[in-house]
């Protein structure tokens, strides 16, 4: 990484860290203090709209050291949401548990199912593997559907909202905290575990399958640990979702949700901890632009143009990125950083 | 015996449609290496085209025919030259993303042309009866079966006897001994999207005059993944055994195992995802597949 003229790094400490200089410290304070004072300034609408982004930022984390990191392509991600999801919504409607036992529960048994459908990738990869996932995020729901009794079927389950002691997370600024505080927490993990010996066995396997088990990295170990990691956020972020709601049903966790993850993760930035959040954010709001425009386009064109508008936008959107910008919004965010280093001399 | 029988039939019929989208599928896959999630589109838009010809237009069947598989030429040759050719010597992901940005792009497309609604053309299609004893073929069915075999009959004498199929052979064998031996490698990958496009349009006027053309049913697609990964992933005749064999086995279980399971079953949209796993866990290359070896 660039640093700033007249920095050096001269420890191991300096070098490793994220924060090198007391300027970004700086934007990372004041970026956190404006996100956890923003229920003072924002309406509950937009509250809403941050609320779904912090949730999706968690889900996309473990989708990008899944397939950014790991390079083991998942379009099951809404399935294994939705594992976690019922896991918690199950958990605390029928058994009266704690939210806050049955985020664990989630988390884990999304992990559980996401080895489940990750065994596969022992043997098989690319289109293959992307197959066995697709298979993945459909099975589950079919399953999810047949047990009626417990899961409520297509009718959905009530779920209660989280609480501390006597104080229920009811308000929009309430839950807003809580998610934002899961989605930092979960920012800072997913960010340290590739700097860990496992995130960098999930990049060896990534660049060269091949040549990393020739270098002794177990491939049946680390593609376990990358689906299950990848699967544990996502069941956080389903359990989330569904206690925001208070409500599950399988229609908050469609193919085409599993598919749109794997689009912001293109247009954010494979394999970078920002290009998520950049991508993450840039395609939720632009999807609050279509819910704007479009029953604008319904009145002018034709009443069916609303949903066609969503469904041709986010194609479209991804095309472009893939034929001009494959490296995503992180990387022209690098350039303008360095643009910025660098000016008014361009080395 | 009878529902058995009539549970096998009807299975095969279905079973020929898949083999003919999936065929659609390895050719792009043999010639491009680009593997296309957008295959179950193309049969939901062959549908709608389908249903646009012979309902609103009133043409006669062949004509409607003829004009679809017109409107899927242009449509491959344009996927190919807009979306695909950028992408050349990019990641696997970099593609399959592609396809599945353009199979969101027809659902968009669909909907906003055709309404997404529910659009049924029976009894548009030729009538023709078959009894056997005490089962009947559905003449829908019937004619399935018979286009499919005979588009199925004239892929291979395409690929077999005239030259473009045999640059189409050549270039799934090895891209860079075609190019150097003077054969337009690009004109090759256009050709294979314009067939496979042609090839599910037809399926989906066939499965439309079947069961009626709506948005949802690009989801044939996926049932089509089925049959490619069962039958080899590369092999052209595999895809055809392995899709009687999807389409009778889902049948069949559908009709047995959709009564005992509580909430109404919908076994045979899952039907496909299971046979995937199955497969993928036990025998990866498929049943004619070739085993892929790997070096550094």
């Amino acid at each position: 990484m660039a640093l700033p003229s007249g920095t050096f790094n001269q420890s191991y400490d300096q070098d490793m860290a994220i924060f090198r200089t007391k300027t970004q410290w700086l934007i990372l304070l004041v970026f956190l203090a404006f996100l956890f004072t923003s229920p003072l300034y924002f309406s509950d609408r937009i509250l809403t709209i941050l609320t779904i982004i912090g949730i999706t930022v968690i889900s996309v984390h473990g989708l990008n050291i899944l397939t950014g990191y790991c390079n083991q392509i998942s379009i099951g991600h809404a399935g294994f949401m939705a594992v976690g999801a019922y896991t918690s919504g199950m958990l605390t409607a029928h058994l009266g548990w704690s939210f806050w036992a049955a985020l664990p529960c989630a988390a884990l048994a999304a992990g559980l199912v996401g080895i489940l459908f990750g065994l596969p990738s022992l043997k098989v990869k690319g289109f293959y593997l992307i197959m066995a996932t697709i298979a993945a995020q459909f099975i589950i729901i079919w399953l999810i559907l047949q047990f009626r009794n417990i899961t409520g079927g297509g009718d959905g389950l009530a779920v209660p909202r989280p609480e501390i002691g006597d104080f229920v997370f009811r308000s929009k600024a309430s839950y807003f905290y809580l998610v934002m505080a899961i989605a930092c927490l979960a920012t800072f993990v997913a960010k340290n575990i590739v700097r860990t010996r496992a995130g960098r066995a999930f990049i060896a396997i990534r660049d060269n399958e091949l040549a990393a088990e020739v270098m002794g990295i177990n491939l049946w170990a680390y593609k376990l640990l990358a689906f299950f990691i990848g699967c544990v956020f996502a069941g956080v972020a389903g359990a989330l979702l569904v206690h925001y709601v208070a409500f599950a049903t399988v229609d908050q966790f469609p193919f085409m949700n599993s598919v749109w993850y794997l689009g912001m993760l293109i247009v954010g930035g494979m394999g970078s901890t920002t290009g998520v959040i950049f991508g993450v954010v840039s395609l939720k709001l632009l999807d609050e632009l279509v819910v704007i425009v479009g029953p604008m386009l319904a009145v002018a064109v034709a009443p069916q143009a609303a949903a066609s508008l969503g469904l041709i936008m986010r194609g479209l959107v991804i095309i472009i990125f893939l034929i001009f910008e494959p490296r995503g919004l992180a990387h022209r965010w690098q350039m303008v950083k360095a643009y910025y280093r660098l000016w008014p001399f361009s080395h | 015996m009878t529902f058995f029988l009539q549970l096998v039939i009807s299975g095969f019929a279905l079973g020929m449609v898949y083999a003919l989208i999936a065929i659609g599928f390895v050719i792009i896959l043999k010639c491009s290496k680009a593997f296309n999630i957008a295959q179950g589109h193309f049969v939901m838009i062959g549908g709608y085209l389908g249903f646009t010809f012979l309902v609103t237009f009133h043409l006669p069947v062949w004509v409607s025919l003829l004009a679809a598989i017109a409107v899927a030429i242009v449509m491959g040759l344009l996927i190919e030259r807009l979306t695909l050719r950028p992408l050349v010597g990019q990641p696997v992901l970099a593609v399959i993303m592609m396809t599945i940005a353009l199979a969101t792009v027809f659902e968009g497309l669909a909907t906003l042309i055709w309404g997404g609604e529910y659009k049924a053309y029976h009894g548009v299609l030729p009538t023709l009866t078959l009894k056997i004893g005490e089962l009947s073929i559905p003449s829908e069915m019937l004619i399935g079966i018979i286009v499919s075999v005979v588009v199925v009959i004239i892929l291979m004498i395409l690929f077999r006897y005239t030259k473009s199929g045999l640059a189409m052979r050549a270039t799934a064998e090895d891209e860079q001994v075609v190019q150097s031996a003077g054969i337009k490698v690009t004109t090759v990958y256009a050709l294979s999207w314009v067939i496979a496009c042609v090839v599910g349009v037809i399926g989906g006027i066939i499965l439309g005059g079947v069961s009626g053309v709506m948005v949802g049913m690009s989801q044939v697609g996926l049932k089509a993944f089925a049959v490619v990964l069962l039958g080899g992933i590369n092999s052209i005749g595999g895809a055809i055994v392995a899709g009687i064999m999807v389409g009778v086995l889902e049948n069949v279980a559908a009709g047995y195992l959709d009564p005992l399971l509580p909430a109404g079953g919908g076994l045979a949209n899952v039907f496909p995802f299971i046979v995937i796993i199955i497969v993928l866990v036990f025998r990866p290359h498929g049943l004619f597949g070739l085993v892929e070896i790997e070096r550094i």
